[in-house]
């Protein structure tokens, strides 16, 4: 492989994908995004602010986890879990929304809009912004509302709005168009604190910064385990916000294989999956150019998969680009895979994962096979599963 | 000279503005465009926009949101709307402006989309969601094929940006006059009229200028023309029509050459 310095987006681009496709009313609010992010990434009062909430607040760091029983059960590598089910509100989430949230502040802006998919986001803004004071609207599709009924209760409860969104699938693409159209509306009052590392130009490369502190911890975290880097280490892919998070630190440690997971719903070939990577084409949608499930029209498909967090027919540019010079290894498991992968930890580790990295858990199991005792595993957990037990309840046909 | 400039300049002799409506090309369905837009160059109106329909339309609000959804249900594809612009050309002059998002040309392929816009007669282009930033490629290809490339302008726009459009721009700049989604309103916002105060200054002699977001009334385009622009944009207005009247084609027809006509009479105010 070609030597790479990862010091992009060169313009907001990562080789050719990412940018700023977005309506002229936005541009102007994009440029500012970006400057004062510039200026308050690195200025001490801020890092001090943030390193605070995410301490006590988010309960950082989380831990690093040997799981023992999985590894001898599987019989392969030594696999070890990043705790961010541990992390507040049970998922990684929670990382970029206060590092957000507290940037918006500093912008001045006193109203905050988030999507959300299976509701994590949504929760996660609105802890964030009950903490820090701010007011909190949530879009999510009234699909998803029906499914995650549990975390629309959550988010009122943390003082925030919820609009249901009832246009195209009602799910997390048609949450975000709604998004886009409220920021379009009030741009001068409101901070749109994106959830994933999508959406134009600097939103990506935001949410990644904000992310990286679960591959920063991880690294440290196994080298004072191990005293070595991890053989492997693997994610679930949705936007990708867990997965750079995870993979980010380690991008130029060449040694360390990566892979990124995605849906495979109920098979590639069957069309009902939400694994843009792995059987989409190159377009432009949510402002970015990246990988998304359209047809050959250009018209974006809707999506399936048994986790909310996974359902969306686009993936964050850093993601194709990682794809196109081979860093990243993407591939994707189905919804029956990721079950089985939610009952073994649950069982094996007396761990109840999140659906999402239920799919980086059923992958690293077919990866543990190629693998020797003597390598070392990482699996990002990036949350609880909690939220999910109805849904795996129904699809195991048992009454709670 | 382009069509649409010669139209501008036609229209500027005559101390008129320009009226130029927008419809969703297929809705309610492919066959009706042709004689929708054709009521509509009956009517007056001096440019048509034909929208090519977008899944995830997000800078519309929902009366052309509803308009797309018709329009792909009934089957509408990006060639289907380049073939009915192909043959409206052949029988009627009025420029004909293409709207619609960047992944529509994105996913044909810039250069092919643009080949086969040319060989259609387009006359113009609008992308919404393409800044100047974006568009060099689109635009090297759209100069080459003699097609005009209309940016839009925002409140939000600064001087700087605005230089920068400017000089990518050609037709007409599009100003969005509010902030928000297209949608019809009650009334002329006190920022519609300081934006296009101020954006005119950098137009005036180099490019028309057209405004548009929530124009459906004719008071409304009196009062932008009487303000200086050139041209109104009116679109949700038009859909609105189409929608009520989607199942009697008759009266669908009529109703859109009297709302023109109505509208294009508002525009002849120039003294």
């Amino acid at each position: 492989m070609n030597r790479i310095t990862y010091e992009y987006p060169k313009d907001g681009k990562y080789g050719r994908y990412g940018g700023k496709f977005a309506p002229e009313t936005l541009m102007p609010a994009l440029e500012e995004l970006e400057k004062a992010y510039l200026r308050f990434k690195d200025d001490p009062e801020f890092k001090k602010k943030l390193k605070y909430y995410l301490e006590k607040f988010a309960g950082r760091p989380t831990p690093l986890y040997y799981a023992a029983n999985l590894t001898g059960k599987l019989g392969g590598p030594k696999i070890y879990l990043k705790r961010e089910d541990l992390a507040h509100g049970g998922a990684h989430k929670i990382n970029n929304t206060i590092g957000q949230a507290l940037l918006a502040k500093k912008m001045g802006k006193t109203r905050i809009i988030a999507e959300t998919g299976a509701g994590q986001h949504g929760v996660a803004t609105a802890m964030a912004c009950a903490a820090l004071g701010l007011k909190a609207e949530i879009y999510m599709g009234a699909e998803d509302m029906k499914r995650q009924r549990l975390n629309v209760f959550r988010m009122r409860l943390l003082g925030a709005e919820v609009h249901p969104v009832e246009s195209g699938s009602k799910t997390l693409k048609d949450a975000i168009n709604e998004a886009l159209r409220d920021w379009v509306t009030n741009v001068q009052t409101t901070y749109y604190l994106i959830g994933s590392v999508v959406g134009p130009h600097p939103y990506p490369m935001i949410v990644r910064d904000f992310q990286s502190v679960i591959g920063f911890e991880a690294k440290e975290q196994i080298l004072a385990q191990e005293s070595r880097l991890p053989d492997a280490v693997v994610a679930c892919i949705g936007g990708g916000s867990n997965a750079i998070g995870i993979f980010y630190p380690f991008l130029e440690d060449k040694d360390v294989e990566l892979y990124g997971i995605e849906a495979a719903g109920e098979g590639l070939h069957t069309g009902r999956h939400a694994a843009s990577l792995c059987a989409g084409s190159e377009g432009v949608f949510h402002g970015m150019l990246s990988y998304v499930l359209q047809d050959e029209n250009g018209q974006i498909l809707t999506t399936h998969s048994i986790s909310a967090g996974l359902d969306y027919p686009g993936v964050g540019p850093e993601h194709s680009f990682l794809k196109s010079i081979g860093r990243v290894k993407y591939d994707a498991v189905t919804d029956e895979e990721a079950l089985e992968a939610f009952l073994q930890l649950s069982k094996v580790e007396g761990i109840i994962p999140a659906l999402e990295p239920c799919h980086a858990l059923a992958y690293a199991k077919k990866l543990a096979e190629k693998m020797g005792r003597d390598e070392i595993l990482l699996v990002n957990l990036s949350g609880r599963g909690d939220k999910d037990v109805e849904v795996v309840a129904n699809r195991l046909g048992v009454k709670i | 000279m382009s069509n649409i400039s010669s139209t501008f300049n036609r229209l500027r002799k005559n101390s008129e503005g320009a009226l130029i409506a927008y419809v969703t090309g297929g809705d309610p369905s492919p066959k009706y465009t042709p004689k929708i837009v054709k009521a509509l160059v009956e009517g007056g109106v001096d440019i048509v926009e034909i929208g090519i329909p977008f899944s995830d339309p997000i800078a519309d609000g929902p009366v052309i949101q509803a308009s797309d959804v018709r329009a792909l249900s009934a089957g509408t594809t990006p060639t289907m709307v380049l073939n009915i612009v192909r043959e409206l050309k052949k029988t009627i002059e009025t420029p004909i402006v293409l709207l619609t998002y960047y992944n529509i040309i994105f996913r044909k392929g810039v250069g092919r989309f643009l080949e086969e816009a040319s060989k259609s007669s387009v006359d113009g282009i609008i992308v919404a969601d393409l800044p100047v930033e974006e568009a060099s490629e689109y635009k090297e290809y759209a100069e080459e094929k003699g097609i005009d490339t209309i940016f839009l302008a925002a409140p939000s726009t600064s001087s700087e940006r605005l230089e920068k459009i400017v000089n990518m721009d050609s037709g007409f700049l599009y100003l969005i006059s509010v902030f928000g989604v297209t949608g019809m309103r009650d009334h002329v916002a006190q920022l519609t009229i300081q934006t296009l105060k101020r954006i005119r200054q950098y137009t005036v002699n180099r490019i028309p200028l057209a405004v548009g977001f929530g124009i459906s009334k004719p008071d409304h385009v009196r009062t932008i023309i009487s303000y200086g622009a050139e041209g109104a944009i009116v679109g949700s207005a038009f859909v609105k029509i189409i929608e009520e009247n989607q199942n009697d084609l008759p009266i669908l027809l009529d109703r859109l050459t009297k709302y023109a006509r109505e509208m294009k009479e508002a525009t002849k105010l120039i003294s």
